[in-house]
């Protein structure tokens, strides 16, 4: 089951599909009015863009810099390969301390590598801290959004699982009321964590440190306690200099939710002091695929991404068929050419699951040019044989006939014939899927280039 | 001053060609039909010649001509579509002009077709390839005498006339607002009254082969479409793109809304045809031209 019929099963939802549009639309419409209160909003999009080109051109530089920064600070850096090497990392260093609860704040990188899975077979309690991340937790499901991981649920059915799971009464719809029971549950979860886990958001190269962001204080408070801080960290969050940080935070929360900025923004930079109460801090990097996207001039601008969601919320498609169509970690445009870039074969459908109306691309803070991105991606899956071989005969074909003005003619004039003389019921099955839901347009005797050369020659007699 | 327009036009009425355009004797001019509308909607062809004629543009209309490739692109048939590049170059090399009557048609050969074809051949006819409201804008059309229409009229955006050719400014964009040539025309036309729109550039869902292959997703977003100016109580809903129209047509047709889908050509054409209709009235009311003008436009109706 790919794309198409998940995103068909989602539509048939005609109540929910509106509401899930008009949600994320909300948001988009938040984002522009955020947008239109900063000066230069273009320009601060273009300086995003630049310092991200300028970061993945010196992509090891910059890291490497990173790295010796990160360690006089008293960090502690690991590079993984890929997302096994990531979990292990992880779960090593949880073993060797004899850590059995970890909590962890929002990350879709953990997402990627699969590491509650992982951690949960050693053994270990991994509870998510984010509440939307708790939620779909709960629920046993991935995150359908990058930044609002649980917006396919109602509030109503966020009642039940929490009815369900944490023994609240059942029937509550009240987000204020549903957020106090989470805090409850969570609170305990929190103090009795022997180490928090966090994503980066920016790691920066002059300093060894990084930033993470988020609304709900999550990350601060998973981090305070424990003795054991570790934060996962993409290859691509590297930025060079604290003050770039100017740029992307302005960008941010103001693309991600038209907020202009979260409600934390957490600046960690090595462990905290040693006394009274000394913590590790431990990095782990993770490739993951990165490095053959870089390695790839049409797609590597994707890198840039700063995951702030707002090309899922504009996309006409992902409002109307939900994230988990997608069926890959980060759905929406930027999760058809990341999830296509690392596993083709997979994914070959996700670049055809957009009309290429170029929103995205135009939402994009660090703009990625994500609609040429995907009509690239699918000129080189075709090219590969990730397509039906009938579907590429037949284009085949009529490729071949329209090259030929003699070939296009003849394969009109007799489509026009069949078409007029066909009973409707046969025509429309025919066309079918268009017909489904869609009326063909009355069919015409003539071509407009036969009517032309009637109205000529009429011209001509005259 | 008549001498280069062609008088069998059904508009060439004597109270229209007086505001042709500047003459250019020079300006060769072609009419790029895509291939859809050449197979299903040639009326749209005859009122966009209509139109031009009117405003004393001779057009040719080069036969060879067939498909630009959008839709072997965007399916990711590069082959199949890089050939239609080749014929695009062979068949409109030697005009100055090519009015495509097609937003995501022109933005194909304006923004793909370069970078597939590098030459600066390719570039050359790239750059000469113009949509249809963008080639009237600029080519003084705009501040003529643009008929009347007293309709309530939704103007449905073309994606790729907005963010690939950048007629008008896409609402993500912050920046100072470009001009949308077919709005500006639309604002000409008297009686006009363009309806407000709660998303106004939003996709209706077409794009090419998706609307088979993702037909569900697509029928959703050109019903939400519909929905949004049916809100606005339009009763014409106009682009420069008959893909986009299909879609909303064809859902339309089917779910019994009621509105009329034009190609801003045909709306253009019919907005010139009323005011031919009231002035040739206004000379003589008994006149046979009212009839034979009124004839010419319903040909071009039944040919639809």
């Amino acid at each position: 089951m790919g794309h198409v019929d998940r995103a068909r099963e989602f539509v048939a939802d005609a109540d929910r599909t509106g509401w899930h549009d008009r949600a994320l639309w909300f948001v988009r419409t938040k984002r522009d009015r955020a947008a239109d209160l900063v000066p230069d909003w273009e320009a601060l999009r273009e300086r995003a863009s630049e310092i991200k080109r300028f970061a993945l051109g010196q992509l090891p530089e910059l890291w490497c810099e990173f790295e010796e920064n990160a360690i006089r600070a008293g960090a502690v850096v690991h590079w993984a390969r890929d997302g096994h090497e990531h979990n292990e990392i992880i779960a090593r260093l949880l073993q060797e301390r004899r850590i059995e609860r970890v909590v962890k704040s929002k990350s879709m990188l953990t997402e990627e590598c699969g590491l509650n899975p992982h951690l949960e077979a050693c053994g270990i309690e991994v509870v998510d801290t984010d509440l939307g991340e708790r939620i779909v937790q709960l629920r046993n499901e991935s995150p359908s959004h990058i930044v609002m991981p649980a917006i396919h649920l109602r509030r109503g059915e966020i009642g039940e699982l929490f009815a369900e799971k944490m023994g609240s009464p059942p029937g509550l719809d009240d987000p204020t009321e549903l957020t106090a029971i989470a805090r409850r549950d969570l609170r305990d979860r929190f103090l009795r964590a022997q180490a928090g886990l966090t994503g980066i958001n920016f790691a920066v190269a002059e300093t060894g440190g990084f930033v993470v962001v988020t609304n709900e204080g999550n990350a601060d408070l998973g981090t305070a306690l424990p003795k054991l801080h570790i934060a996962s960290v993409g290859l691509e969050k590297i930025i060079p200099r604290q003050a770039d940080l100017a740029v992307f935070l302005r960008l941010l929360a103001r693309s991600a939710t038209g907020q202009a900025i979260t409600a934390y923004t957490s600046h960690f930079r090595g462990p905290r002091p040693p006394s009274p109460d000394p913590q590790e801090l431990h990095i782990v990097v993770v490739d993951n695929g990165r490095s053959h996207l870089l390695g790839r001039p049409a797609f590597r601008e994707a890198l840039a991404c700063i995951r702030c969601g707002a090309c899922l919320n504009t996309c006409p498609v992902y409002r109307r068929s939900g994230g988990h169509s997608y069926g890959a970690t980060v759905p929406g445009p930027i999760g058809s050419v990341l999830e296509t870039s690392r596993d083709p074969a997979t994914h070959a459908e996700l670049p055809h699951a957009c009309s290429l109306c170029g929103s995205c691309s135009d939402v994009c803070p660090v703009r990625i040019p994500l609609h040429h991105q995907l009509l690239a991606f699918r000129g080189e899956l075709a090219r590969a044989g990730h397509q039906r071989r009938s579907r590429r005969a037949a284009l085949g074909l009529i490729g071949w006939l329209f090259a030929r003005p003699s070939g296009y003619r003849w394969l009109g004039r007799s489509g026009r014939f069949l078409a007029r003389r066909l009973p409707t019921a046969r025509l429309n099955a025919l066309v079918s899927p268009w017909t489904r839901q869609r009326a063909l347009p009355e069919i015409p005797e003539a071509s407009f280039r036969e009517l032309y050369a009637r109205r000529r020659a009429a011209e001509n007699d005259r | 001053m008549l001498g280069r327009t062609r008088r069998s036009g059904l508009l060439s009425n004597r109270i229209l060609v007086g505001q042709r355009a500047p003459e250019s004797p020079e300006m060769r001019i072609a009419l790029f039909v895509p291939c859809y509308i050449d197979q299903l909607k040639p009326a749209i062809g005859l009122a966009a010649l209509d139109v031009l004629e009117t405003f004393g543009f001779e057009v040719d209309f080069p036969e060879a001509q067939t498909c630009c490739g959008q839709a072997f692109l965007t399916a990711g048939e590069t082959r199949a579509a890089d050939r239609l590049f080749d014929r695009y170059l062979d068949v409109f090399d030697d005009f100055d002009q090519i009015v495509a009557l097609s937003g995501s048609c022109a933005a194909t050969i304006r923004r793909h077709l370069p970078s597939r074809r590098a030459s600066s051949r390719a570039e050359g006819v790239a750059g000469r390839t113009l949509e249809f409201s963008e080639f009237l804008v600029e080519n003084g059309v705009a501040t003529r005498n643009l008929g009347r229409f007293p309709h309530r009229v939704g103007l449905h955006s073309n994606c790729h006339a907005l963010r690939e050719l950048r007629l008008g400014t896409a609402s993500e964009i912050r920046e100072p607002e470009r001009m949308d040539p077919a709005r500006r025309l639309l604002s000409s036309i008297r009686e006009l009254q363009l309806v407000d729109l709660t998303r106004p550039d939003e996709c209706c869902g077409f794009g090419g082969i998706f609307s088979i292959e993702e037909e569900a997703v697509s029928c959703r977003m050109g019903l939400d479409r519909l929905a949004d100016h049916r809100l606005a109580n339009a009763e014409v809903i106009t682009s420069t793109d008959v893909s986009c129209l299909f879609q909303l047509a064809g859902l339309a047709d089917k779910a019994g809304f009621e509105f009329r889908a034009m190609h801003l050509a045909e709306l253009l054409a019919e907005s010139l045809a009323n005011v031919i209709r009231e002035s040739s009235r206004e000379f003589d009311p008994s006149s046979r031209d009212v009839g034979a003008s009124q004839e010419g436009m319903d040909r071009t109706d039944g040919s639809r």
